[in-house]
């Protein structure tokens, strides 16, 4: 099986400060993953679940993820996201990406280093970050180990099953639950 | 080695001799707080065994009574999840209320402790001195099954108060003037000491403290003084606890000097509250649609008791909408027997059961396209509470209050001349 861990994908960039609201607005709230999913970015990029191709990346600014716990980084995923890169998380945010399994990436200058568009490969637990598009390889911060190893396991759920901590349901259902 | 506040509980939590920036350590959780919504798209009903129901509470908050089928499925959910661990301190729907404020009344907030929620104001539960933050749903689900979690030593920047707070001003006006001259504090913990403190009464600190998620900051802190052993002595009679407050010498990122004295009433534009805050005085006038006073912020009973006082006697301007949501039962109980509920109501407000509701847009006064707020919740991004063509501005309960009787943000020194 290929690790979640080395992804190869077109970025998409957004802004500084981009808030769980605006990827997750609250009436999304109301609805079940695959649905919600469809309401990301409602506010300033509508339109824009419609466009992504599993193995994209989201490249974002400063203080990406402020605002609220809701779990964003489900949706992400349930969209086939396969990696964030910012130049800096809200922290929360940046929990939350990586106990669902999305290796999320701090890399200081990152619109600099990316366009949208651009095709990445990246390797989180090494810090290897190259962009095909412009033939540049950068070495950045890679995932602390305890970080590679959660998320190689699949996630925090896998973990809580693993140890025994959960019930396992069966295989159909999504980490996300039951809804 | 001398420490800063979070250092100390961290330290403690993690059973270490000290800790520093940077440091990841894992630490016991001495109160796991579990809202509806959670029961929504998690394994809770999944759980073998709870690590300790004793740490564990179950707040129904953010959307009760159940707007729809689907939000009474998480009532359910709660209730059976409760039912099958024996967990004792459930607040459902009667003793419900918004979490932070339920909470911090029923005493589950003390000095010392790690506390911990799915909700990102749960840093609320800094103003008791304790180190208390909103993790993801997944988190909160490990602490259930395992009682611990792990933090990253933040950097603490302090501010140190001095002079004495103006009573026209409230925390959030504190809090706004912080957050506009300032910016965010991203990755860091705030801490809040100095002469000046004193002055700061409780609810205006549990503002202040609730609204530090607003700037990215992982924990906002305050030292466990008089105040806050007197409000311990109404809420958690008999119950001991371990005072936590920095040492003299201590390290900080930054120390910034406020002095409460020249604080005046502050409003955020729409958007974020981070570099985007200005004086009352010198915005431009803005007319609005809604006006709501409540949330975990600013729903205390201090919040609606200067509302009532404003309102009281007067109408609340033809074609606004004063909206007052009470933070707990509790609170709503001591505003009717202190008739500050009838003095509202006289005046024209809407007074709402205790929900989250309105505050994050998901039912009971959420707003359409094009329309105006001026609120004294916590959060004003785009499309924070309704459509995403609504504009939220955000300021004091008293700002709040006063606009909605005037028609545009307003304070209430303006009611005086308008009247006259
Ligand atoms: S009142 Fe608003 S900010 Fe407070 S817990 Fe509820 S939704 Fe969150």
């Amino acid at each position: 099986m290929t690790s979640p861990l080395r992804v190869r994908g077109r970025a998409w960039v957004f802004g500084d400060e981009i808030n769980t609201d605006d990827m997750y607005p609250g009436f999304a709230m109301k609805l079940p993953v695959p649905e919600a999913a469809q309401h990301m970015f409602d506010a300033t990029r509508p339109g824009w679940p419609r466009l992504v191709e599993p193995g994209d990346i989201v490249v974002a600014g400063r203080n990406f993820g402020l605002g609220s716990s809701r779990a964003c980084a489900e949706l992400f995923v349930h969209l086939g996201i396969s990696c964030l890169i910012a130049e800096q998380y809200n922290s929360l945010f940046h929990r939350n990406a990586l106990n669902y399994g999305l290796p999320a990436l701090v890399v200081p200058m990152a619109r600099q280093l990316i366009d949208e568009g651009d095709v990445l490969a990246v390797d989180a637990a090494a810090g290897l970050l190259r962009n095909e598009t412009r033939g540049v390889d950068h070495q950045v911060e890679p995932l602390p180990e305890f970080v590679t190893e959660l998320i190689e396991g699949g996630g925090l759920i896998s973990r809580l099953e693993a140890g025994g901590y959960l019930d396992r349901v069966d295989a159909t259902s999504t980490t996300g639950g039951k809804s | 080695m001398p420490d800063t506040i979070i250092e100390k509980i961290l330290a403690r939590s993690s059973g270490m001799s000290e800790v520093r920036p940077g440091q990841i350590v894992t630490s016991d959780v001495d109160m796991t707080v579990v809202i509806d919504v959670q029961f929504a798209h998690d394994r809770l009903g999944d759980v073998r065994a709870v690590h300790d129901p004793d740490k564990i509470a179950v707040v129904l908050d953010h959307a009760v009574p159940a707007p729809t089928p689907r939000d009474a499925e998480h009532g359910t959910k709660a209730r059976d999840f409760v039912a099958k661990h024996d967990i004792d301190r459930f607040y459902d729907v009667g003793r419900h209320g918004i979490v932070h404020q339920v909470i911090a009344e029923q005493g589950l907030v003390l000095p010392g402790t790690v506390v911990c929620c799915t909700d990102s104001h749960t840093c609320a539960g800094g103003a008791l001195n304790s180190a208390a933050r909103g993790l993801g749903p997944l988190e909160i689900l490990q602490m259930i099954c395992t009682g611990q979690t792990w933090y990253r030593v933040p950097p603490t920047i302090r501010y140190e108060l001095t002079g004495a707070k103006p009573a026209h001003v409230n925390g959030k006006d504190i809090f706004l003037a912080i957050a506009g001259a300032y910016g965010d504090a991203t990755d860091h913990a705030l801490e809040f000491g100095g002469p000046g403190l004193a002055s700061v009464p409780m609810s205006d600190r549990r503002t202040i403290a609730t609204q530090g998620a607003e700037i990215g900051a992982d924990f906002t802190l305050f030292p466990c003084d008089d105040l806050t052993e007197a409000f311990l002595a109404e809420v958690a009679p008999d119950t001991t606890y371990v005072p936590s407050n920095a040492d003299a010498d201590a390290e900080y990122a930054d120390v910034r000097t406020i002095d409460l004295s020249t604080i005046e009433p502050m409003v955020a534009l729409p958007g974020t509250v981070i570099n985007n805050a200005v004086p009352l005085s010198r915005l431009e006038s803005v007319t609005i649609d809604q006006a709501f006073i409540g949330s975990c912020a600013n729903g205390q009973l201090a919040d609606l008791e200067v509302a009532a006082r404003i309102v009281a006697g007067r109408r609340v301007a033809p074609g606004v909408r004063l909206i007052v949501t009470p933070a707990s039962q509790q609170v709503y109980l001591d505003a009717v027997r202190l008739g500050y509920v009838a003095t509202l109501v006289e005046a024209g407000a809407v007074v709402t059961n205790s929900t989250c509701g309105a505050c994050f847009g998901y039912h009971m006064g959420v707003l359409a396209p094009g329309e105006v707020c001026v609120t004294s919740s916590t959060r004003n991004f785009r499309g924070r509470m309704g459509s995403t063509e609504a504009h939220v501005y955000m300021g004091s309960p008293a700002t709040v209050a006063a606009s909605a009787l005037i028609g545009r943000i307003a304070s209430p020194d303006e009611l005086a001349e308008v009247a006259a």
